[in-house]
């Protein structure tokens, strides 16, 4: 057995190589920014952090992108994948013209049209579904600013269903939980204070490995200065490592750790008293809740020693108000996620860390008018009503749900726009979801800057031009400080792509609809919204971010009563709401399956070289992390004969099968589980780079667990076995 | 005589690689090839582990056995400092240099074939400024900055934070340091 393991994880050497002997001649390359250097403002769209920065370009050619000093989301750094934007906008395999489905000599084939002849298509179409089975029949399925525009077109339609699937697939269960407790949810960019936090517990949540950029700076700098970190992970992630208690919690098992943490602070009386008694309902409830749930229950669930978790409860209360149990963001786990995100809301409350300096900070946006357009008609129906009506807490749409109600003849929906969602691997098993779906739509219209799987389903393709191509809605996310950043383009579009809201406003125009698009720029409408608040175009060309002064709070004001936009107006703690819609109204643990003999939990989790499967093909993070690997503990790869290099298939209870993905045999997991990246194993060979390497573990997913409150997909209770290869990825 | 240090603390460092984006950006290194790289070492057994993170590139080291070993002087300590830099128009490609360096720093770019390295971004430092991979690095875990200067943030931090560097036995005086 290793007892160490050495791995250079990024950055192959050139000097290998193999290089003829004599040279000369050769001049150094002349020194970067020795040329003409120009600048320009952008807001980064690699992720959804959205961090505003500068796009420099050196004698005409695009140099680097660097964050912006004055940004709160990047302050002045971006990450690794921001660092590495310029790639997607030199991406070869880039879609270049809008193509159409049509049948060819040899089967259907994409055909590259006009963009008139594309926005025809999808207009008549549109108008066809309208007239067999109403114009409410349309959904949109968006992840990023473009999608608004698209949201517009179809509004002005008469539907109104969208959807993101970072609701229903990743922070749904956490802005619901929160929500229901607090009467907010945590919001983008999280409003967690770890800037002054000195004890922060992090719950299968590795920031570090996931760039959320300034989540990422604020609980370095906290680290750095000595914080009592507490990661709970099956897995000895980035932050475990970093951590003073690392909790190799047993898979699914959450749950019963909070309950017991609970259990130690009340019946300790450790908790907030004055906070629960000013600001709390439901504490007694709680209490005698929780009474069963003492750590020696715990110990035998989580494999946790129960002394260990008095002794993270008695840190947690040592340190509060100034800790942070952090609601992690990706919460779509076991099924009962928005159970668990209301057990981490009232550790937190019980804390009195929320709307308190190192908990919860409260944030502010930018009073910004809307550019002035006719109201959309009232839909023929109340699709929310119809579709989603097993999920009344839920306000926006649940993009599973969705889907379903899209599949077979007598489906709601009849025709969708997916706008830079790659679905078939955002959803759980999400490729035959799709099959089924595209052949009950009418119409699939897909925009996005590359192909991917769910190109390969649509009737109509729009290439979108990139961040770094395009003026874009002026960035307005709540924060501590408010502040609008501008994206515009460093470059005119490559090949035939173009920006969103050129692309609604062309198919609004075809529907005769172009009254709610009332500018024939976009310029025109960020430069009346920016003289509405004392600024203008031209001068956010020139400062890229600025900052408006604060009119709230940043925290709560001590001694001062609070109103929560709960029914009770208190925090709740028992949620009366829950109970009204048949759901337990205090937080239980159901132990969570357990994998057959010879199978793992497939857990999976990001890498800070790429965000999700949409940055698998940029030429730059491509050469950072060309492929996934599998992480097995040394007793489950002697079990299945397997080393740290070789390949091996991964495959589910149901013998479905993953590509060949390299296994990394280290100490640094469970043996009870396997760990990979996700984002990997494409199937598009339109993505040269990415085609056929690493495996999916969406596509692994057989035991989907359904959220009973906001609906949306349980993706940890899948299981894997290995089963070794010669194939390399 | 100037020297230059980067200090690296091991204990903020997550490594996500910005260092090593940043730079090939920075420098426009061609496809495959680069300065900079970031090593992961694990010890110990599950479920009592130690994993160190290290941003790793040149040493810039205070006795260069690459610059003593190159035949050309093509190897060279950058004006009256520590930085250590190739001149292309010298460079013959022999690769003394490259079985010289401890660190395995060294790299052949494409397609010419001379030989290139880190350079501490010399052309930033003229400017005042930080590295590209220092003013890059999202969790602020490296610093650079002049040994030679006692209130400089590199003195200070070797000052007040125990530390190593890498091979100091070969006694080529690396002056990359990192803050455990």
């Amino acid at each position: 057995m290793k007892r160490r393991e050495f791995l250079k994880i990024s950055g192959a050497l050139g000097a290998a190589g193999v290089m003829p002997g004599l040279l000369g001649g050769c001049t150094s390359q002349p020194l970067p920014g020795t040329g003409k250097v120009t600048t320009t403002p952008t807001v980064c769209n690699i992720c959804f952090w959205q961090c505003a920065g500068t796009m420099y370009q050196e004698d005409g050619k695009p140099w680097k992108v660097v964050g912006h000093p004055d940004d709160p989301h990047c302050r002045g750094r971006l990450c690794t994948r921001g660092t590495g934007g310029i790639g997607s906008y030199e991406d070869p395999d880039r879609l270049r013209q809008p193509l159409l489905r049509v049948e060819g000599a040899d089967g259907q084939e994409f055909k590259p049209v006009s963009w008139d002849e594309a926005f025809d298509f999808i207009a008549r179409r549109m108008e066809a579904i309208g007239e067999r089975h109403g114009r409410d029949r349309l959904a949109l399925f968006s992840h990023g600013g473009g999608g608004k525009f698209f949201r517009t077109m179809l509004q002005a339609f008469g539907s109104d269903a969208y959807a993101h699937p970072s609701f229903a697939q990743c922070r749904g269960p956490r802005e619901t939980g929160f929500g229901l407790t607090y009467g907010e949810g945590v919001g983008s960019p999280d409003r967690t204070d770890m800037s002054h936090s000195r004890c922060i517990v992090l719950i299968g949540s590795h920031i570090g490995e996931n760039l959320h950029n300034s989540q990422v700076q604020t609980l370095t700098e906290a680290i750095g200065r000595g914080v009592n970190l507490i990661t709970v992970d099956p897995r000895f992630s980035v932050p475990a490592s970093k951590s003073r208690h690392w909790l190799a919690i047993k898979p699914g098992t959450d749950m019963a750790l909070l309950l017991a943490w609970m259990n130690v602070l009340i019946n300790e009386e450790r908790y907030d008293k004055d906070y629960v008694a000013n600001h709390c309902s439901g504490f007694d409830e709680l209490a005698a809740h929780v009474q069963p749930f003492n750590p020696e229950w715990a110990y035998l669930e989580t494999g946790i020693e129960p002394q260990r978790i008095r002794e993270t409860a008695r840190a947690m209360a040592a340190a509060a108000p100034a800790t942070l149990i952090h609601p992690g963001r990706h919460t779509t786990w076991y099924g009962d996620d928005t159970q668990r995100s209301r057990a981490i809301a009232i550790l937190n409350a019980l804390l009195g860390s929320w709307g308190r300096p190192g908990g919860y900070y409260y944030q502010e946006k930018v009073k910004l008018p809307k550019f002035p357009a006719p109201k959309p008609p009232k839909p023929a129906s109340d699709w929310k009503a119809v579709v989603q009506k097993d999920f009344p807490l839920v306000s926006t749409g649940i993009s599973n749900v969705m889907v379903d109600a899209s599949i077979g003849d007598d489906a709601f929906f009849k025709g969708w726009f997916v706008y830079a969602t790659n679905l078939p691997m955002t959803l759980p098993a999400g490729h035959d979801k799709m099959e089924q779906a595209a052949q009950s739509l009418d119409l699939m219209v897909v925009v996005d800057t590359m192909p991917a799987e769910i190109t390969g389903y649509a009737d109509v393709v729009l290439p979108e031009c990139t961040y770094l191509e395009r003026y874009d809605q002026l960035r307005n996310k709540a924060e501590r400080t408010p502040t609008l950043a501008l994206r515009m383009p460093a470059f005119e579009p490559r090949y035939d792509s173009k920006p969103a809201w050129w692309m609604a406003k062309g198919i609004a125009g075809k529907l005769g609809l172009g009254e709610y698009f009332p500018y024939q720029d976009y310029k025109e409408v960020l430069d009346w919204q920016l003289k509405q608040v004392g600024s203008s175009l031209a001068e956010m060309e020139k400062v890229g971010v600025k900052a408006f002064p604060r009119k709230t709070p940043v925290y709560m004001e001590e001694g001062k009563p609070v109103q929560f936009n709960t029914p009770s107006g208190k925090i709740e703690l028992y949620s009366g709401l829950l109970e009204e819609v048949g759901q337990d109204p205090l937080p239980k643990y159901t132990p969570p399956d357990r994998p057959p003999e010879g199978y793992y939990h497939l857990n999976y989790g990001r890498s800070p070289a790429h965000t999700f499967g949409r940055t698998i093909n940029n030429p730059q993070l491509f050469e950072l992390m060309p492929e996934n690997a599998v992480w097995v503990h040394p007793a489950a790869a002697a079990v299945h004969g397997v080393a740290s290099g070789d390949y091996v298939h991964l495959e589910n209870p149901d013998g479905k099968r993953s590509q060949a993905i390299r296994v990394r045999v280290t100490q640094r997991i469970r043996p009870d589980s396997i760990f990979m990246v996700h984002g990997f194993g494409h199937t598009d060979p339109r993505q040269r780079l990415a085609y056929g390497v690493g495996a999916d573990d969406a596509a692994l997913m057989h035991n989907v667990k359904i959220d009973p409150v906001m609906g949306g997909t349980g993706l940890r209770a899948s299981f894997v076995t290995l089963k070794k290869t010669s194939e390399a990825s | 005589m100037t020297t230059y240090a980067m200090v690296i603390d091991t204990i903020t460092c997550i490594g996500c690689g910005d260092c090593v984006v940043a730079c090939k950006t920075e420098n426009k290194v061609p496809e495959g090839l680069n300065r900079d790289w970031v090593v992961e070492a694990t010890s110990g057994e599950y479920p009592n582990l130690h994993t160190e993170f290290r941003s790793e590139r040149c040493n810039h080291c205070s006795h260069a056995t690459c610059v003593y070993a190159c035949p050309t002087g093509a190897s060279h300590y950058w004006k009256d400092t520590n930085i250590v830099l190739v001149a292309a128009e010298k460079c013959t490609g022999c690769k003394a240099c490259i079985a010289a360096c401890p660190y395995d720093a060294r790299l052949i770019m494409r397609p010419e074939g001379y030989i290139d390295k880190c350079t501490f971004c010399h052309h930033r430092v003229d400017d005042g400024l930080d590295p590209a991979c220092v003013a890059s690095c999202p969790t602020h875990c490296m610093h650079f900055g002049m040994l030679d200067n006692p209130d400089s943030i590199v003195s200070r931090l070797l000052r007040e934070r125990r530390h190593k560097a890498l091979l100091p036995e070969t006694g080529n005086e690396p002056n990359v340091y990192y803050l455990l």
